[in-house]
């Protein structure tokens, strides 16, 4: 019974941002589960809420944001219910995370020993010797060469990639059970993102961590996730295995993301594209975020929709003209 | 990097001998250095001896030269109220205006950067706020006129501290301190507060500029990430980063609280370098005035090359690169 | 067409586009309720500086007037002339109030005056510097920055003890301890207006120097140097109070507020604290008022200041 417990249960997640101009429903009740070594890819444009629902589930919301609503269960653990103090001692050790831009990461004026051996300290009792020890394997396993160098040097004597495993090292430090990880390859160039993607496949598959990965890019899930969920406008549209998804995608939304991946088998065609802008969240269209863009919408989208499986068990979508016809 | 210091230490070379050419055009060719240099009481034998010592009735080139090499010597001229070598007069002074201006930085610094600090993550809070419009306050009101407030509410009306003075000094390290005793404390308080608000405001907008603009870095919020605690996240991510900037600045601050004293220990009756001016103007001892102005900025000069220096070793994104001077 | 035009360019703060310039500029000025008092207090500050010789109960440079028997007289109390002295009577037995009518006057004067003139010259140097650039920019640069680098008090004190004590005097030390301020701020204004094409346009006309630099580049200095213009006067008017203070700036016989401060000062310890008090609290009005009017102006106008 215990391995049928996810490592992450996320139910009807709700985060708002309170500003002054209104109330941004970034995240609006977000579903889905991550299971014991299952790497779940959380793909959107820009301001669909993918990087909210990760600090949501690490409790690091910037303010004047909140988790209004929802569970977010880790290990059967509520995390919005959780005090700061647990959640600290979960951040880093249980779940960790990767950011976005490696440049900004690492701290400028602190030394990366520094920076690792204060993550390992912050949640064993270990000497300084240790810590260092520790920080010094966690370099070599993400391919760091002459750690004990490194670990002497400032960040900005990295290169972006190398800031960026110096990261995904630090977030290794005690082989957390999750990894969220925030879009860590779309500031690198192509090459050092194929090493960096190898790399995390790797590492999960060897330590049998659980991994979200955040990104706008469906190619790079494509070949790293087991499942994917697309979010629009703070919700999930879809949801399901990465083949059933890409494949025979049911949004609308999918299908059009799906559509503007320049692609090979289609050169000469014109790319297709997606209408207009994602919509501000502090002022959503009604029904479905989606329809003023959609080309199958009409009156019946005025009404938020329901989330269905009309396809396939697991393959759930959340609209009401999907695109049947291909599944 | 030791091209940087070679580099940095000739340009202040230049400044030097820039401004020793300022002040000998300003005493030898505009004023008449006759009045300036020689006491107006003195008889006519005694006016000749000394245009004689100075080399007066050289050419004006090789009176410059004189000039140099005598203020490279210490020799500044004798003060006609004292009779002392004017240098000698001014170094036995400085020590009271240095320890008042390293309490009132001390003062700066260890209230000012918390002070910011909190400001600046509490920016609306009411405790916020006030420190904001404290700091507002400790720019904009001249610093005599707060010390007069000073004196009247605590010495005069409360009578808890005293009005004025320096209290009786002790050795300490070779220097003639006075902070040592509780007397000396209570007679240094008010005057370091005084000569600090202005920096104290200065240190205070800078933290808190800074924390606002550090705490939303992607680095702070991955400290948090790692789980360290919020205490190690603001007294090392984010004191390490807003340390840098306000340290270099108050340190080019310096030699402003310095000419800055000046008010202070007028107020306070603080026997500094700052009165013995201010007494000097007072009853025209011109050699003190060029003695103090020429101590005042050689100290300007080697504050801000040490300043330089001291930057580039702090800070590693600077040390290591080549750092246009 | 005009039509869509003129809809569209209503400001997110919803106020009509057909405003003028000044009216736009008013309005926003007056968004901070803290600003208009600012404001208010320069206006009477101002009113009585100009008359305050209508408006003193006395006159205080009129010795005839002056009671050696008034000397120190508490707030409220009868001088031997009859009038009552509202705010008491300072050591030579001067109604404090006129005193300090007349005080404000000088320190206003001065103030105003200087900044004016450091304005002037400051903005001729600045626009020198930009227009020519090369070697005349770096001169006159090195100049300020070297300047800028040493605090105003030094500057004024060295100045002061060199020229002596006086009104004239005072101004001088003030107008170059704050030209560079103006200088600094006018250059890089106008070095980013030299850039736009306006300017090569008008270069390209054929038209004068001087009219390329007083029609064009200086109208697009004027809103930083009003918000520098603003607060120099408040720093003016404070560093003279500070040096009266230190009895290197006024005359005795010209009391500005400073020097009447420091003329109570030496009976504040004796509990005798009218004296300094009163054009001490004056003083603050004033400086805090302008310094008001100038963060609101800084807003306002938000000028690219380079500080």
């Amino acid at each position: 019974m215990e391995d049928e417990t996810p490592t992450l249960a996320v139910e009807d997640l709700k985060t708002h941002f309170f500003t002054k101009l209104g109330v941004a429903e970034a995240v609006n009740g977000v579903s889905f589960t991550v299971k014991k070594g299952e790497v779940v890819g959380l793909v959107g444009e820009s301001g669909s809420g993918k990087s909210v629902t990760g600090f949501s589930i690490i409790g690091l919301v910037d303010h004047p944001g909140r988790v209004v609503e929802g569970k977010i269960l880790f290990k059967g653990e509520d995390l919005a219910q959780a005090d700061d103090d647990r959640m600290r001692s979960l951040r880093g050790r249980r779940i960790a995370m990767i950011f976005q831009d490696p440049m900004m990461t690492l701290n400028p004026v602190l030394r990366i020993d520094t920076q690792m051996i204060e993550a390992v300290q912050a949640h064993e009792q270990v000497s300084e010797k240790e810590a260092r020890e520790t920080a010094r394997d966690a370099l070599v396993q993400v391919g760091i060469p002459s750690p004990d160098e490194r670990l002497k040097s400032y960040p900005h004597q990295f290169s972006g990639g190398m800031r960026q495993r110096v990261a995904i090292a630090t977030a290794l430090l005690h082989k957390p059970d999750l990894i969220i990880a925030d879009e860590p390859t779309t500031a690198l160039d192509v090459t050092i993102q194929g090493q960096i993607l190898h790399e995390v496949q790797k590492l999960c598959r060897e330590t049998g961590m659980s991994l979200i990965w955040i990104t706008h890019d469906l190619s790079v899930v494509a070949g790293l996730a087991d499942r994917i969920c697309v979010m629009y406008a703070g919700q999930i549209v879809e949801r399901g295995e990465i083949s059933d998804v890409l494949d025979h995608p049911l949004h609308p939304y999918t299908n059009g993301l799906i559509g503007s991946v320049p692609s090979h088998n289609r050169r000469g065609q014109p790319l297709a594209q997606i209408p207009g802008m994602t919509p501000s969240l502090l002022n959503l269209p009604e029904g479905c975020a989606f329809h003023p863009r959609c080309p199958r919408a009409d009156g019946a989208c005025f009404v938020q929709p329901q989330v269905t499986e009309p396809a396939k068990l697991g393959h759930e979508v959340r609209c009401v003209h999907p695109h049947l016809e291909q599944a | 990097m030791s091209v940087f210091i070679i580099r940095r230490l000739l340009q202040s070379v230049v400044v030097i001998w820039v401004m020793s050419l300022l002040v000998f055009g300003g005493v030898y060719l505009i004023g008449d250095p006759i009045d300036m240099l020689i006491n107006p009481e003195a008889d006519q034998e005694d006016i000749d001896a000394a245009i004689r010592a100075l080399g007066l009735d050289k050419p004006i080139h090789e009176q410059y030269w004189f000039f140099l090499i005598n203020a490279l010597k210490g020799d500044l001229g004798s003060s006609f109220i004292f009779n002392e070598p004017a240098l000698q007069l001014i170094l036995a002074r400085m020590p009271a205006t240095m320890e008042l201006a390293f309490a009132s930085l001390f003062i700066s610094i260890f209230f000012g950067i918390p002070l910011g600090m909190w400001a600046g993550l509490h920016p609306e809070s009411i405790a916020g706020r006030s420190i904001m419009t404290g700091s507002i306050l400790g720019f904009s009101l001249p610093s005599f006129w707060v010390g007069i407030m000073f004196i009247m509410f605590f010495a005069v009306i409360l009578g808890v501290l005293p009005s004025g003075g320096r209290a009786e000094t002790t050795e300490f390290l070779g220097m003639q301190v006075s902070f040592l005793s509780w007397d000396g404390l209570s007679h240094i308080l008010l005057p370091a507060v005084n000569l600090a608000l202005f920096k104290l405001s200065l240190v205070i907008r800078l933290s808190r500029a800074g924390t606002q603009e550090v705490i939303h870095q992607d680095y702070i919020k991955f400290a948090r990430a790692k789980g360290v605690s919020e205490k190690r996240v603001i007294l090392v991510h984010v004191l390490k980063n807003i340390l840098i900037p306000v340290v270099t600045i108050l340190g080019l601050e310096f030699g402003s609280v310095i000419a800055f004293a000046v008010v202070t220990e007028t107020v306070f009756a603080w026997p500094g370098m700052g009165k013995l001016i201010i007494e000097s103007i007072d009853q025209l001892d011109r050699p003190v005035i060029v003695a103090y102005l020429m101590i005042i900025v050689f100290m300007f000069i080697v504050i801000n090359l040490v300043v330089d220096i001291l930057y580039s070793v702090l800070d590693p994104r600077v040390r290591l690169q080549d750092v246009k001077a | 067409m005009t039509a869509t035009i003129s809809e569209t360019l209503v400001d997110p703060t919803g106020k009509p586009a057909d405003l003028s310039p000044f009216q736009r500029f008013v309005s926003d000025f007056c968004e901070s309720k803290v600003a208009v008092a600012g404001a208010i207090g320069v206006l009477i500050v101002a009113l009585i500086a100009v008359f305050a010789p209508w408006i003193s109960p006395t006159n205080p440079y009129d010795l005839a007037t002056v009671d050696i028997m008034d000397s120190r007289l508490a707030p409220g109390k009868q001088m031997m002339s009859g009038v009552t002295a509202v705010v008491g009577t300072d050591g030579m037995g001067r109604d404090m109030l006129s005193s300090m009518f007349y005080g404000l006057r000088i320190s206003l004067t001065v103030g105003a005056m200087s900044g004016f003139i450091a304005l002037m010259v400051g903005v001729c140097v600045g626009l020198t510097a930009a227009y020519f650039g090369g070697r005349v920019d770096t001169l006159i640069m090195r100049v300020v920055d070297l300047q800028l680098s040493f605090p105003a008090i030094l500057i004024a004190l060295v100045l002061l003890a060199t020229l002596g004590k006086g009104v004239d005097k005072i101004i001088i030390a003030l107008i170059v301890v704050q030209w560079a301020y103006f200088a600094r701020t006018v250059r890089g204004t106008a070095l980013v207006e030299r850039r736009k094409e306006y300017i090569e346009a008008a270069a390209c006309l054929a038209l004068s120097h001087r009219r390329i630099v007083f029609k064009h580049l200086l109208p697009n200095c004027l809103p930083p140097l009003i918000v520098v213009g603003t607060v120099q006067i408040a720093n003016a008017i404070s560093l003279e109070a500070t040096l009266s203070f230190l009895g290197i700036g006024l005359p005795v016989t010209e009391p500005s507020l400073g020097l009447l401060i420091s003329n109570g000062f030496e009976y504040m310890l004796s509990g005798k604290y009218w004296i300094s008090i009163y054009p001490g609290i004056v003083l603050l009005f004033t400086i805090v008022s302008i310094n008001l009017v100038g963060d609101r102006l800084r807003d306002v106008l938000n000028p690219r200041l380079e500080r």
